[in-house]
Parts: C-alpha cells; structure tokens; sequence
C-alpha cells in the first residue's frame, strides 16, 4: 500500500486512504450485481424529504461542497489566460468578507480539471496551492482513439504534472458485455497514471441501464481506480441521482469486501446548492461521513459554485444575493 | 458549535418543523373538544387526553361519547342520508371535490397535528399520509359523478358506523368516509381514543365546505364509544383495526343484517430471494417495518430470506439499521418517530423481552430516553414455530428466518393465520410473477412495499378481514343492489300421508369427494310432497359428513389453477346433460313443491349453467392506474372453499345459482341441499359425474340445515359461508364465522328471488380481490 504525501491546504486532507490496488476480475460478482431501477429511484425520491440541513450546517455543508469541487472548464475555446482566472477561482473561491464572517480564513476548491494542452498552465497557475491539476484523458470524451495513444496521452499529462487523471472507458465494452476488455484498458490506464490517481469515467448516460453502470462500476474498481465518475459533462444525461446511488453501493460493497475505499465523482448537470446538499446527504447515508471529504468526493462542476456563493451570502446577511456580486471563474 | 466545527463533523443538525399554527388551532378550541354532530360540536363532556407521544405534553381534552351522543349522530345521520343520496352523483362530487381542496389547502395544519398526536414523523405524514388522503377524495369526488352512469344498478346502504386506528387517523377516516359519501351514504365516525385530532379538524373542514349537517357526524371516545356505534341504528360497520376487536364486532353484528368490512392485522411476508437486488431489498424494509414505527397492519414484519443470502442480507440490514435516525417526530430529519402510547410502548417492549429465541440486533444508534421511542429491532434466526413469527407486534421490530427454494418461501408465507399482505423482491419475472399469486394476501408488492392508492384495492383475507377499500371494487363495501325485499315465507312441515310408490326405492346419499357416500349417523330423512306423500328419503347429513366434505373440497384445489376455459366447459356440459333430463327433472321439481313451474324451474337452471359458463373466463379483473411507472393488477381470485346452505324457494335454481358461479371461479363447494325439496339436487349427481367434474369440486349434503350449518360456519378451514335456509340461521353462521373470520353472506330470513338475482352479485361473492404492485422500469 502507497499513501501519498503530497502538501495539501489545512481544510484539504487530499489523501490519506490507501490507494485501491485492485484485484482479480471476479466475474461471478459482477454477473451477481443487480440495480432494481424502479426501488433505486423511490430511494433516490425519498431521499430528500427524508434529510433535511438548515442554517449554519446548511453553510457547513455549503463550504464543505465547495471543497469537493473539481472546478472544470472543458471548452474547445480554452485559453492559457482563461483557465488562470479558473485557477484564480479556485484558490479563493468565496469571497474573503464571507469566508470571514463563516469563521473561515481560507478555502479552495479540490482540483482544477482541464484538458492536457491546458494542464501546463493551471500547473503554473496553482503553484503553492496545493491545489492539484486533474486532466481528462484517454481521448475524451468519446475514447475512441487508437488505444496506444490513448495510454500515451494519460503518460503527457502526468509528465505535464497533472496529479489526476481522468479517464473515459470504452462504453462498446460494457455495452457488448466484454468485461475482461473494461478490466484490461482500466488496468493499462491505472498503469500508465502511475503516483496520479486516476478517476473512471464511465459516461452512464450511454451504458444502457443501470445494471450496466454497477457492473462497470465494479470491473473499474476491480482493475484498480481510485475514483469511479459518473459523466463526462458530455453524454445527453450526466449525473443523476439514481446513477450515483448504483454507484455508491457498489463502492460500498467493494470497501467492504476489499477494505479498500474508492472515490466517487458526479459530474454533469449538478448546478444548484440544493442538489449538492441531496448529493452530500446521499453520500453520508450510504457510504458513511468518511466519504465526505474531497480525497473521496468530488463534485465535478463548473457553475454550481455560483449557485453556493450565493446562498452563502443569503446565509450571512440575510438578503438573497445576486450573481454579479461574486467573482467570475 | 461554529460552523467551522460543524463543517468539520458534518452532522445533519435540527430541521424542525414549527407547529404553531397547529397548536393555535387546538388553543382557539381552548383544548377541549366535544363531538361534531348535525353539523356542529357539542359542548366538551367528561373528556379524555388526547397527548403527544414523544413528549407527554396534552394537546387536548376530548369528549368521551354517551350513549345518547351516539343516538343523537345516528339520527342526524339517518335524517341527512335522503337527501345526500338524492342529491345525486355528481351533486356529491362536488362536496368531494370542495373537501380535496381544502384538505390540500390546510395540508401543513393537518401533517402537524397528526403528527403531534401520533408521534409519526412529520416527513411521513407530510410526503405520503397527507397527500394519500386528498387523492382518495379526489378519486372518490370522481365515483360519486360516474355513480349514475356506472353503477346503475345499486343504490347506497343508508347510515355507515366506521371506527378507525390510531396508526393512519387521518387516512382511515379518508378511506372509510370518501367511499361512503360517495355513494350516497352518511357516516357516524369514531376516531381512536389516542388520535382523535385530525378528524376534529376535518369535521371543521367539512364545513367550510358547506357539506350538508348530518352527512359526517365525529363522535370520540374509546373502545365502549365503539361498542355503542357497532350496536346503533346503521346500516353499515366498517372497521380498521386488531383481529380480536373485529372478531368481536362480527360476533355482536352477527344477524343484524348490517353489511360488515374489516380490516384487521397481518403479520406479513416480505420474501427476498437470492437474485433480488439486495441493496434495495434491504431500503425497502425500511419503508416496510420502520414505517409509521412498524405500527402498520400491513407492515412487511416477517422477513424471509433465500439461505444462500442470507448473511449478506442480514449484514447489509443491521448496517442499514445503524443509520437510521429516530427522534423528535417533527424534525424534518427523522425516520423513526415516537409509538402512539406509553401501552403500546409497553406492549411492544413485553413481546420482545418474552421471546428468548434467536439473536437481536438492536440498530445501533442514540434513542431519546424519554418520550414512547423503541429502537429499530431485528431478531434474526427464528423459525415459524416461534410466537413473534406468528404474533403481531405492530412496532418496530423485525422477525426473519430463511428457506431455500420457491415452493418452501410460498408455504413459509402462508404459514399464517393472516393474509393482508406480501412482499416480495427478486429480479427474475418469471419467478416473482409465479409466487405472487401464491401467497394468502390480499395486497402484493413486488419489488416494493407500502405502495397505496386510492385506485388500488386495498384489504386482506384469512383473519385480516374481508372486504375492500380503494378503487372499484372499494365501492361495493358501501352499495348494495337495487331490490325490494320480501320475508321468507316459512315453510309448515306438510303432514304425513302414506301411500305407497311403485317405483324402485332410490335412496340417494350424501355426494363427497366426487363419491356417494352414506351419512355417518347411518339416519335417513323422509322427504314428502306438499300434500304429506313420501318421495324418497335423503341421507340426514351431520358434523361429520361436513368435516369430510370440506376435506375433499380442500383436497381438489387444483381447480383453482385450472383455466376459465376449461372450467367453462364443464360447466356446459352439466347444462348439456341437465338438458337431456330436463323434462325428469322439471317432473321432480313438480312433485316436492306441488308446483307446475318445474320446466321453467329447469329451465332459468341451464341459463345460469350457460351464464356462469359465460363468465368463467371473462371476469378479467383490472390494471388499476395508480400514479407509479408499473401497473397494479386488480385480479380477481377465487374465494376457495365455500360453504352454501341452498334455498327452498327454488330447490334447483337456488343450488344452481350458488353452485355455477363459485365454481366457474375456481371455488369448491360444500352445499347443503334445500332442506325440505332436496332431491332435485340428489338426482343432479349423476348430471355431475358425468360432467367431468373433478372429485372434490361439487360436494352436496342432505339433512337438516340447523345440524349442518353451523358446524360448516364454525369449519376453520372454510373461506365462505353463504346460506340462504328457510331455517333462520343468519345469525348462528354470522356468529361462529368470526372464528376464522371467514366472508358471509346470508338471508337474514328475507327470500331471493332466484330468476332474477344478477349473477355480477353472486360473482362479487364468488370472487376475491387482490391487487399485485408491479413497479418497473429498465
């Protein structure tokens, strides 16, 4: 087992789990998986109503989220000078006058997430931070480039100094059922990530059911992930609740019988505080408040910090806020 | 604590619900209420306490009924349900749908109180009893406009006495009152003595809908308040409520010809099997047993687990168990509210603690010291023969044990003396919809639990009671059909007149098991002509006879799973076969009733043998459409074994109109011939031997009624009994019914006329309902 020992801000215990080493395909596991779709939504409706956050641990939870945001731009129209401003965002993310008024001196968000041409520049840009750079890899967001260089891109960006990659599977084999397929490419991709972590990204919205997402969950985490992903912000249906609960049972499962704890990341479509408030209650209900922390969540967003600056501001002084009133990413 | 701290723990911290304004309500009543009759509360009398669970605190003094405050509901009741019933359809519709809105309007004001007054957290009574409520009298608003057009021919029962629990106030009093009204009738209701809030509130609702004085009349109290409503001036009792208590109510209607609906207790199965998507298996059982405190009739009580997951099952259970959260019934937060009261606490506490057997697991997290909380209990291990496998505890705690295949999961669940429902979870379609039908349970859930609608018929069999709420099949609980009745004329014994008869002496005997079998006494009964001649003699059937008679029915079971077609068949080639001897048996006829109407007689026969034929195929039941991604099967089932004492006014027809429809449905029959014509029935053996009638369907006896009648009644093994005896028996069978709660359906000493009865009637009495939850979705 490997613990990583990178410096990380106080509010950031970035990691302090063992890596997820992997293990052997275990095919009669995966067939086993079941995701009873109509029971996983009644779970995922309920939820709401069932768990409720007010007044300052609704701020609590509020700064907590922001920590577990991997603060994204996936553009074509990326520029050097565009990600800077992000990466500016994500050293301060809330205003100082409202950090202060929570009882905050300082707090950043837990990963900038670009593509590789911009990993060199958001490295620059958070030198000193702590604040690691996550690159998608792997030709995302589709991963149907040729495979080799597919390996070679996760290789440049972690040479580039990504800490994190994230990457995409190949959705046809999960699709055609070609498991050993998923376990081989992730195994090569987690290879190639060597100290980075990387992060799987199984773009649910195109595997069909949810069957599909819990045995491709699984292979993942089998082949040694240390994140399992929802999205890649680009499928027609990102994260969605139901998804991530198949998900997060998977995870459970997997720690429990592995001992071995995996990340979660939704991403795609999480926009407002009070989706991120469900997000952090669903994941405090499955898979317990150790998973509350960004070494083992993330949110991967790019406007819902807009969204919480907001309500913070609502929650300091009373008066709903405005969104020219908080500093752009 | 600064919100870095709480940053740090990430607790959930209080989300508590306010209940000012449901406390300002109960203080504009000063906190004394007395009971809503004609319109209007009384003044507050001797009272009662109505307290709130979780902390002790009175909410409200409440009036306990006299005898002259039930006298007084029943009246402006009765004086009121002319006019509501003349009102119309879609008159009432409209009072229906004015009580929807405001109960839609005032939801807040009533999740609160009912919340205060039973302890249930206020997520459920704001996400689902609420909302439950204002369906049912949307969906009933809509019955009351179709009422004309759609059920032409029945008409409303008159006055209904409803009792309702504490578990659900306000969603019984939804489900017994929006029927009710509905169809014509008017209500004198009686809320539990724990939780009689809200149905204060919505007596005050009924008029700021401007509902006419007298259609809903509240009186409150405890269980002798009860008594008083069962034994009043109605038409009508429905109750919800313990098995002991309904056995009681039937004991004391028995007779009364007031039509009867109860609801009573379970001890359901919840089934999971080893393909079943055990992570939601196991959420579910949190909706099933940790719902409402587990005080839920229809809670999923009795978990059964396939063996070989059975210790992940149970693993995966008690660490959901350790997260649930149980506390202050209003904060928004909670899963687990307080028990109604401190006896219940009591009640709960003394079954567990006398129970040795098996392991417990008690969830494994911080219960309020005061206050009736009971934490979330498992007790793992057990087998059907431990007492908390077969009990009730209507709290909190779960019992489970494990089977290993199908067949074996089917006859755990139906090890009970219950049937009100069933759970079940398993991926594959073809093994959930196979066992579904299995099980002794009015309601199914697959792949679910705790699903209601008001479109979805809801009730049980066995010792949980007979009849429905919610949907179609609901509506017949509070109409009956449009008829004018008449006294049964009794018969004087005719005097004995010896003459002898030329031809050979054909004593006919008992028909059992598919067999002519001699009575056990060894004793005949002479059967003479109205003018005294002797005609034959019949077997004088007795306990014995029906003990062997309802075993051989019992044992032909198999007809039940037989198709509708097959079944049809048979039943025309009785009519085939009675029609080749019509003219013999027209003859016969003629002779025992002194009559010329026998070819007649005879004739309506085969028309009832070609309409049960008809219909053995055709009563389809329906898909109910319940607001879920999935259908809910209404299905129609067969009662099983029926007993039926057969009429004198028509000795043939009488047989034949009971007989057809309850087989045509898959039921087997214990009939006990007309008493003083029976040899029309015993000549009809021969037409069912050769009928390709399987043993054990059609079982006849002879005798005397009053011998046989109540031993059938009283037969726990027996589903139905139906008796249409010139003997005046209605209330003997109604009273030894109540020992295993078996349906009824009797004279009261009023005659039938059998060429008009409608056979929809007879196959509503033939026919059970049971609604099957199928949720999916890709």
């Amino acid at each position: 087992m490997t613990r990583e020992t990178r410096l990380s801000p106080m509010q950031l215990p970035q990691v302090t789990e063992p890596r997820n080493p992997g293990m052997e395909l275990d095919m009669g596991w995966v067939r086993r998986a079941q995701a009873n779709s109509s029971a996983i939504e009644r779970r995922v409706a309920t939820l709401p109503g069932r768990r409720s956050v007010k007044k300052d641990h609704q701020a609590a939870w509020l700064l907590r989220a922001i920590t577990c945001i991997d603060l994204t731009t996936l553009a074509g129209d990326d520029t050097t000078e565009r990600v800077r401003r992000l990466c500016a965002k994500g050293r301060h993310p809330v205003r100082a006058d409202l950090l202060q008024a929570l009882g905050f001196d300082r707090l950043s968000v837990a990963a900038i997430c670009v593509y590789h041409d911009m990993v060199a520049p958001a490295v620059a840009a958070l030198t000193g931070s702590g604040i690691p750079v996550a690159a998608v890899s792997t030709g995302f967001p589709a991963g149907l480039s040729p495979f080799h260089l597919r390996v070679a891109e996760i290789g440049e960006s972690v040479q580039a100094g990504a800490n994190e990659i994230d990457i995409v599977i190949s959705r046809r084999h999960v699709l055609s059922g070609d498991w050993q397929a998923l376990y081989d490419e992730m195994r090569a991709f987690r290879a190639a990530c060597g100290e980075a972590h990387v992060k799987a990204i199984l773009a649910t919205g195109e595997l069909g059911t949810l069957r599909n997402v819990a045995r491709a969950s699984l292979v993942c985490m089998m082949a040694g992930a240390d994140f399992i992903k929802t999205s890649t912000g680009k499928e027609s249906v990102n994260a969605t609740l139901p998804v991530s609960l198949v998900m997060i049972r998977a995870i459970r499962e997997y720690h429990e019988r592995t001992g071995y704890r995996v990340g979660y990341k939704p991403a795609g479509g999480i926009s407002k505080a009070k989706d991120a408030l469900v997000y952090l209650s669903l994941i405090k209900e499955e898979l317990g408040d150790r998973w509350l922390r960004p070494d083992l969540f993330r949110f991967g967003a790019s406007s819902l910090l807009g969204d919480i600056e907001r309500q913070l501001e609502h929650h300091v002084t009373g008066a709903y806020s405005a969104a020219h009133r908080h500093a752009l990413g | 604590m600064t919100v870095k701290e709480k940053f740090e723990t990430m607790d959930y911290g209080p989300a508590p619900e306010s209940d000012t304004e449901a406390q300002a309500w109960l203080e504009s009543f000063e906190r004394k209420f007395g009971h809503f009759i004609d319109g209007a509360f009384t003044a507050p009398g001797p009272a009662f306490d109505s307290r709130n669970p979780a902390t002790g605190a009175l909410l409200a003094e409440v009036t306990q009924a006299r005898q002259e405050d039930v006298y007084a509901a029943v009246k402006a009741a009765r004086r009121a349900q002319g006019k509501w019933a003349a009102l119309g359809g879609p008159g009432r519709a409209r009072h229906l749908y004015a009580l929807a809105r405001l109960l839609q309007k005032h939801a807040r004001l009533f999740s609160v109180l009912e919340t205060l007054d039973t302890g249930k957290p206020i997520r459920e009574a704001r996400d689902i009893d609420i909302p439950l409520v204002q369906r049912h009298f949307y969906y009933h608003a809509g019955m009351a406009q179709l009422m004309e057009d759609s059920l032409p021919d029945v008409e409303p029962l008159g006055v209904c006495g409803q009792i309702i629990p504490w578990n659900f106030p306000l969603l019984m009093l939804a489900w017994k009152v929006a029927p009710a009204l509905a169809m014509g009738n008017t209500v004198v209701l009686k809320p539990a003595e724990y939780t009689p809030l809200t149905a204060l509130l919505f007596a005050e609702i009924t008029r700021q809908a401007g509902l006419p004085k007298g259609v809903v009349n509240i009186v409150t109290g405890d269980g002798t308040v009860g008594e008083m409503v069962v034994k009043a001036d109605v038409d009508k009792i429905a109750f919800t409520g313990s098995t002991a208590v309904g056995r009681r109510i039937r004991e004391v209607t028995a007779g009364s010809g007031k039509a009867l609906t109860l609801e009573l207790g379970g001890k359901s199965p919840y089934i999971v099997f080893d393909d079943a998507d055990l992570d939601s298996a196991v959420e579910g059982l949190v909706d099933a047993i940790w719902f409402n405190q587990g005080q839920v009739c229809c809670a999923g009580s009795r978990l059964l687990v396939q063996e070989s997951v059975a210790e992940d099952f149970h693993a995966r259970l008690r660490r959901r168990m350790d997260r649930l959260r149980i506390g202050d019934p209003l904060d928004k937060c909670i899963d687990v509210g307080a028990v109604v009261d401190p006896v219940q606490l009591a009640r709960i506490t003394e079954m567990v603690e006398g129970n040795t057997a098996g392991e417990r697991h008690v969830a494994g997290i911080s219960v309020p010291t005061s206050g009736c909380f009971y934490p979330p209990t498992l007790i793992s291990g057990l087998g059907p023969a431990d007492s908390l496998m077969q009990e009730e505890i209507f709290g909190p705690v779960l019992v489970s044990c494990t089977f290993r295949t199908p067949d074996e999961a089917v006859a755990l669940a139906n090890n009970t003396r219950y049937g009100l429902a069933a759970t079940l979870w398993s991926e594959n379609i073809n093994l959930a919809l196979d066992i579904a039908p299995k099980l002794a349970a009015g309601v199914v859930w697959i792949n679910a639990t705790n699903l209601f609608d008001a479109a979805a018929p809801f009730g049980g069999v066995r010792e949980s009671g007979f009849g429905r709420e919610g949907g179609w099949e609901g509506l017949t609980a509070y109409t009956r059909p449009k008829d004018t009745r008449k006294q049964l004329k009794q018969r004087a014994a005719p005097q004995r007149n010896e003459v002898a008869t030329t031809v050979i002496d054909r004593t006919a005997k008992l028909y059992i098991g598919g067999k002519q079998a001699r009575p056990d006494n060894g004793h005949s009964l002479p059967v003479r002509d109205p003018a005294g001649r002797l005609l034959g003699h019949v077997g004088q059937g007795s306990r014995k006879d029906v003990r062997n008679a309802v075993e051989a029915a019992r044992g032909a079971s198999a007809w039940a799973r037989t198709t509708g077609h097959l079944r049809a068949q048979i039943l025309y080639y009785m009519a085939e076969n009675l029609s080749a001897r019509a003219m013999e048996f027209a003859a016969r006829i003629d002779a025992m009733t002194g009559g010329r109407k026998g070819a007649q007689e005879v004739e309506f026969c085969l028309d009832r043998l070609f309409t049960a034929a008809a219909w053995a195929d055709k009563v389809d039941g329906r898909t109910a459409g319940v607001p879920i991604r999935g259908v809910a099967l209404a299905m129609k089932e067969p009662v099983g074994v029926i007993g039926a004492i057969c009429p004198d006014e028509a000795p043939l027809l009488g047989l034949m109109s009971l007989m057809a429809p309850a087989i045509a449905m898959g039921n087997r029959v214990v009939l006990a011939a007309s008493e003083a014509h029976p040899l029309a029935a015993t000549d009809f053996y021969q037409v069912i031997d050769t009928s390709d009638v399987p043993a054990g369907v059609v079982n006849i006896l002879t005798g005397r009624h009053a011998d046989l009648a109540p031993t059938l009644a009283a037969h726990l093994d027996v589903d139905a009994v139906w008796s249409f005896s010139s003997t005046d028996l209605s209330a003997e069978i109604e009273r030894a019914s109540a020992g295993n709660l078996k349906r009824t359906w009797v004279n009261d000493g009023f005659a039938t006329d059998w060429a008009s009865l409608k056979m929809r009637c007879i196959l509503n009495h033939a026919t059970e309902d049971r609604t099957i939850w199928i949720p999916y979705g890709a």
